[in-house]
């Protein structure tokens, strides 16, 4: 039993939460996730570990209302428990002083997970700067979070209410085109974001790192749900992963499987809302 | 009293059959197809035993359990004896009683089979232990005076279960450690309802509880922590972490929505429950036109489970012949009735999907059969030009598992072979003083039974090592 410890919004239908999770703190590095399952009939669930307290076993997950376990996982309060929290998970995001600058890209809430990777960065010595993307301003999240971990935090929204005008693409362009010695990209958020940045540094040769959310089960390499064909190969996200090459990802085929239960997913949210959160599972 | 039989009168008793579940009523419902037996039944099976001076049966079971003696206990109507009798060597007696390939083991080798039909010793198993599960409760035994001395055990399946209860029976400290958010392993998330109900598993953990063994879920050993971390805090540890990595074709298509490993299909169905979707909130593809590929029990499990669960046909595409599958006789007759097609000496090339990126079909090749492998079995031959397509909206991938390499990365010290299987000596000594492995992580994947008879082995060394001068003999890797 975990307990939910702060539960707070940050924009519409996004979440922050903070859990007691004292194993999971105590180990867990950058780029790891965790996975839960919230009572007896839930699923499991993966979640990027966007922060943690080792001291106070406490760690930090950001997520979004899109499904059945998202929405029961935000009607929840403060106080409540979560059944069962497992990890750290996967592999950590490997971290070491570049011979340039370090820029992560974020869309989406994809934001909270890669702010330990930009602080890890910063902690080893890099130059680092954050380009975050969101629709529209009110739907920006971490900005000062990011802040306070880079030396430059940069801002795209598709409509200009808030920083640049249009896509993080564009923002990393001219952050290229202004002379920047970038050397490794980390794009984490939506997969056709982090396609299209890999798709725009595979010909300037920019390493560029990126890190996955694939559909899982058990998250220990136990059932290949979370498989990737990455250089022509398959790989088991969870296990092996989460962050590959961007430039050697299968894309499309990994987009199409993260679509493989759309429609069970509709159906299980269409429950949810008939019968609400505790389905018999939770006490 | 009652009156010794003959052993003439003994061998006159036919062998008692076990009640199914009618095939027709069985692929609607997720029940136990094999109903059990009651007790005139198991009384009158216990008398065909000639109790040999020199049991055959008992040297050809990895749990050791005294056969002959439970056996004479449900003779006698004695069923708690009897389960106390299984339980002294077995931690898991109802579940091998449903899932031992008996066959292969104790029943091959019982006398009364040279002649005869062998006693059915797995069926008077599942009876005994049910019995003391369900009926009436087996008094928790006295345990040894506590040594002091802390063991964890990695990986609550049938390895580390048995390996967990052997050692807390005789006074250790014992922690077991389980990835999962249920102990059981492959007896949890593989073996279907229908086969082994959870029920059985959750009464036969409870039972290593109630002696003292502390369990911990949601710890994945190599992650939550190292093995070496371990080490520090325990005084021996037990490598029991299963193969736990699916292993796939490696043909073009194989990552098509729709095509599963049979570890995944299985977990989400059986762990997930996901068959009671969505009342349970894992999903999973509803089939109706499956193929499963392979030909161990759990292409079994998986083809059985996908009629019961959504598919109008499902079918075995294996590819090698009928003779040479290596799924239990009983497995594949339980598939026939319940109407599983089998097509055999096929080799799945590739699979083909539609602009969905959903699975259509599987592209195969006829095979025929050459001259015997290394494993003995008559290797297959593609037949050039013999390209056809099986119609398919799911495909269930069962061809086995590799080495999950988790928990050998945090275990400095202890070596594996070339496969990433843990090197170990016979009785599951690793390179490593006071760490020992056993059950699928060292054979490559196997039968429960197995599992448990490497428990038992590694839970002596290691007491033989707590209890003695720490020294620990250099490690030749058994054969």
């Amino acid at each position: 039993m975990h307990t939910i410890l702060l539960k707070k919004i940050l924009t519409e239908r996004t979440w922050h939460m903070r859990v007691a999770a004292p194993l999971i703190a105590r180990k867990c590095q950058a780029g790891q996730f965790l996975m839960l399952r919230i009572h007896e009939n839930g699923e499991r669930i993966p979640l990027t570990i966007a922060n943690w307290d080792r001291e106070a076993g406490t760690i930090d997950i950001y997520f979004q209302e899109i499904g059945a376990t998202t929405e029961l996982l935000a009607s929840m309060k403060e106080g409540d428990t979560i059944l069962d929290v497992v990890g750290p998970l996967g592999n950590p995001t490997h971290v070491e002083k570049l011979d340039g600058t370090f820029v992560m890209v974020g869309g989406g809430f994809g934001i909270a997970a890669g702010y330990p990777v930009a602080r890890a960065f910063k902690e080893a010595g890099n130059r680092v700067i954050a380009v975050l993307g969101a629709k529209t301003k009110n739907l920006l999240i971490c900005e000062d979070l990011l802040k306070s971990v880079c030396d430059e935090v940069l801002v795209a929204t598709n409509d200009g209410s808030y920083g640049s005008q249009g896509m993080v693409s564009d923002v990393l362009q001219s952050l290229l085109d202004g002379g920047e010695k970038i050397v490794l990209v980390y794009p984490v958020g939506p997969p056709i974001m982090m396609k299209v940045i890999s798709q725009m540094t595979l010909p300037l040769k920019l390493k560029t790192i990126v890190s996955l959310n694939s559909v899982m089960v058990d998250g220990t390499g136990m059932c290949g749900s979370c498989r990737v064909t990455v250089a022509g190969r398959t790989r088991f996200v969870c296990s092996e992963g989460i962050d590959f090459d961007g430039h050697e990802v299968n894309w499309d085929e990994m987009m199409s499987r993260q679509k493989m239960y759309s429609r069970q997913e509709k159906e299980a949210l269409e429950y949810y809302h008939e019968h609400g959160g505790c389905q018999g599972g939770c006490q | 009293m009652k009156k010794e039989l003959t052993v003439q009168e003994r061998c006159a008793i036919p062998r008692h059959e076990m009640p199914h579940q009618d095939p027709a009523k069985r692929v609607r419902n997720f029940d136990e197809v094999a109903l059990g037996w009651d007790r005139e039944t198991a009384m009158e099976e216990a008398e065909r035993c000639l109790l040999c001076k020199n049991p055959q049966c008992v040297t050809n079971c990895p749990a050791e359990i005294d056969i002959p003696g439970f056996v004479r206990k449900i003779a006698e109507g004695d069923f708690l004896e009897a389960a106390r009798v299984l339980r002294a060597s077995s931690a898991l007696p109802a579940v091998c009683g449903r899932v031992c390939p008996q066959e292969t083991q104790c029943e091959l080798t019982c006398v009364m089979g040279k002649k005869y039909k062998s006693v059915a010793i797995g069926r008077l198993e599942r009876f005994a232990s049910d019995y003391a599960l369900f009926k009436e409760q087996l008094p928790v035994p006295a345990i040894a005076a506590p040594t002091g001395k802390r063991v964890a055990v990695v990986g609550a399946g049938p390895a580390g279960i048995t390996v967990a209860g052997d050692l807390v029976k005789l006074g250790h400290d014992v922690t077991l450690y389980e990835a999962l958010h249920e102990p059981g392993g492959v007896l949890l998330y593989g073996i279907p309802e229908f086969r082994l109900p959870k029920e059985i598993v959750r009464l036969e953990v409870e039972v290593i509880q109630q002696l003292g063994v502390k369990l911990v879920t949601n710890f994945v050993v190599g992650r939550t922590a190292s093995v070496d971390e371990l080490l520090q805090e325990f005084d021996a540890v037990f490598l029991g972490n299963g193969a736990g990595a699916p292993s796939f074709l490696n043909v073009p298509g194989e990552n098509l929505n729709g095509v599963y490993s049979a570890s995944e299909y299985l977990t989400r169905c059986n762990l997930m429950k996901a068959y009671q979707f969505p009342r349970y909130t894992t999903p999973v593809a509803t089939g109706k036109k499956v193929a499963v590929l392979g030909g161990g029990n759990v292409a079994m499990d998986a083809v059985r489970m996908s009629l019961r669960r959504s598919a109008d046909a499902s079918t075995i595409l294996y590819r090698r012949s009928r003779k040479e599958m290596p799924a239990r006789v009983e497995e594949i007759e339980n598939a026939e009735e319940e109407g599983v097609k089998f097509h055999f000496l096929i080799n799945p090339v590739r699979f083909l999907g539609n602009e969905t990126g959903w699975v259509t079909g599987v592209e195969c090749l006829r095979m025929e059969l050459g001259e015997p492998d290394a494993s003995g079995r008559r290797r297959p031959i593609p037949i050039k030009g013999s390209e056809f397509v099986v119609d398919v909206d799911m495909v269930v991938v069962a061809i086995g598992q590799s080495a999950n390499p988790i928990v050998a990365s945090t275990a400095t010290g202890v070596e594996t072979n070339e496969r990433g299987y843990f090197i170990a000596d016979e009785d599951g000594r690793t390179t490593k003083p006071g760490v020992c492995a056993g059950g699928d992580i060292v054979t490559g994947a196997a039968t429960v039974i197995l599992a448990i008879g490497a428990g038992k082995k590694a839970a002596r060394a290691m007491h033989e090592y707590l209890s003695g001068n720490g020294s620990w003999p250099v490690v030749t890797p058994h054969k």
